[in-house]
């Protein structure tokens, strides 16, 4: 094997233990599915009735709130495996396996990257699956763009896995990982536009709708939004790729072994 | 302190450790640490907890940076040339790495991906591994489903597929009963041989020790005698190796 074919190798790998991992743990496949589906038809039912949409770009007409929320959905099962992502590493972190991956011959910046990518990959077949379940529910939205979209959710999906990999850096234990539920995932997607265009939320509350422009998170979703319809978001595009690129240097940074002692790690890894 | 082994010899060494220190915050975990081992020996690290033994190999294995000092494997500095120290090393750590929810042949697949070894030649090896070591007939059973043993021995299996010309061993029978540790115990010793890589197995358990092996005597971070056992015992007036420790303030 030439060098080139050595990293493809530790590449393939690394992603066919994650859609290994993924597939054999029942529960979390499951959940992945039911958990946006569940927001798609039931939560949107209730919501439909209480929301007024008007006509915000992308969108060139009225659309029914079940549309609005496609690409809200479509980051939160990133957010969310993002988030899964990282409880797995603190995990493997845990068990051991994480020194398997850590230990091989290959740049640290590479192997996260890989196991980064490995994730991001997992989320897409989510995103995959959900769409063609949004089909069977008769959501009508423009499937055209999904070609469009794959780049962008690529992008946000690297955003939020590197967002995952920082904070299994930095939470140390599985317990911990309640609080990134309550201070990490609610905050980023409730204060975002998945649910409800910011313009709704400006009417009741200036501030929260200024965070909700400041959340990378609703960048994210803006992203997957105008790339649906076949139009590119600069602002919003350049502020996930500047997250991305600064929560995967934060996290390399964290996980160099010269710095991880400092930080109060143990021989664990 | 005999130090006859450390870095004076011309061979290239399979293992350099030159003046290693590492510090846990402000608790000094090694002290000026040198360790030279020639491809193809068998060196006994023997220490009680807490002696430095899992930092030590932390740090060969690039987990930890040492706070000054620096390793070589096969002559690829560990701090310049990361990729090419640890491509021929292999590791059993403390204590369990494998993937519970994979398989036996997963789990061994994946380390062979990981260290870029053609699919056609790790399932050779992996074959030949498994029945060397009677665990053929569990090669698609889940981890979670193995003892305590059949999990080592898995993971020693893991730890020679890429044929490393250094194997680190980190207390692997702890926790084992006694014929499965003979049995492990035996099975390293041969690896020397039929592998040809140096193996440094980290112990504090005396009975795993012959008096003909080199051994390591590891407290408080320093390392207090190295040599052939019994030529260490007689240099140093003791009847044995536990009288040995004792002698040099360790918990014998």
């Amino acid at each position: 094997m030439n060098q080139y074919q050595r990293y493809l190798s530790c590449f393939i790998g690394i992603v066919k233990r994650e859609l290994l991992r993924f597939v054999h743990q029942r529960e979390r496949f499951l959940a992945a599915l039911v958990r946006p589906m569940l927001w798609l038809v039931v939560f949107s039912a209730g919501f439909r009735a209480a929301l007024g949409l008007s006509i915000i770009p992308p969108y060139q007409t009225y659309i029914s709130y079940e549309v609005y929320i496609v690409p809200g959905l479509i980051g939160m099962i990133q957010l969310f495996n993002g988030m899964q992502s990282s409880l797995s590493m603190v995990y493997d972190q845990e068990m051991g396996s994480m020194r398997v991956l850590l230990t091989a011959p290959f740049s640290r910046w590479y192997l996260l990257l890989c196991k980064l990518l490995a994730g991001v990959l997992v989320s897409i077949m989510q995103i995959a699956t959900f769409l063609l379940m949004a089909r069977v529910v008769d959501i009508d939205f423009a499937y055209s763009g999904i070609l469009y979209a794959l780049p962008v959710i690529l992008l946000t999906g690297l955003m939020l896995g590197s967002l995952g990999l920082l904070i299994s850096s930095v939470v140390k234990q599985l317990e911990n990982f309640a609080g990134v539920m309550n201070f990490v995932i609610f905050p980023m997607f409730f204060l975002s536009s998945a649910l409800y265009p910011i313009w709704k939320m400006r009417e009741s509350s200036d501030l929260l709708a200024r965070i909700c422009e400041f959340n990378p998170f609703t960048h994210a979703i803006e992203a997957i939004r105008f790339a649906f319809y076949g139009q590119f978001n600069t602002l919003s595009v350049a502020v996930v790729l500047t997250c991305t690129v600064v929560f995967f240097s934060v996290a390399c940074w964290s996980y160099d072994p010269a710095r991880r002692f400092r930080a109060g790690r143990t021989a664990s890894a | 302190m005999q130090d006859s082994f450390s870095a004076t010899q011309s061979e290239p060494a399979a293992l350099d450790v030159n003046n290693v220190a590492f510090r846990y915050g402000k608790k000094n975990a090694l002290t000026g640490l040198s360790m030279h081992i020639s491809p193809g020996e068998l060196v006994m690290i023997l220490g009680p907890n807490g002696a430095g033994k899992t930092t030590l190999f932390s740090l060969i294995c690039g987990l930890f940076s040492p706070s000054t000092g620096t390793i070589s494997i096969s002559g690829h500095p560990l701090l310049n040339n990361r990729s090419k120290a640890l491509a021929p090393l292999g590791i059993v750590f403390q204590s369990q790495t494998l993937d519970l929810d994979l398989s036996v042949s997963q789990n061994l697949f994946y380390f062979c991906e990981l260290h870029g070894i053609p699919r056609k030649l790790a399932k050779q090896r992996i074959e030949i591994a498994l029945k060397r070591m009677d665990l053929h007939s569990r090669a698609d059973d889940k981890v979670r489903a193995l003892n305590g043993g059949h999990r080592r021995r898995v993971e020693i299996i893991r730890s020679t597929l890429h044929e490393p010309s250094v194997l680190l061993l980190d207390e692997p029978t702890v926790g084992l009963d006694i014929p499965t540790r003979a049995e492990l115990l035996e099975y390293v010793r041969d690896l020397p041989e039929t592998h040809g890589c140096a193996v440094l197995w980290a112990t504090h358990l005396i009975d795993e020790i012959r008096s003909t092996d080199r051994v390591a005597l590891l407290h408080d971070g320093r390392k207090h005698h190295d040599g052939i056992a019994q030529q260490l015992v007689n240099e140093n007036g003791a009847t044995d190796l536990p009288e040995l420790m004792r002698m040099s303030g360790l918990p014998a």
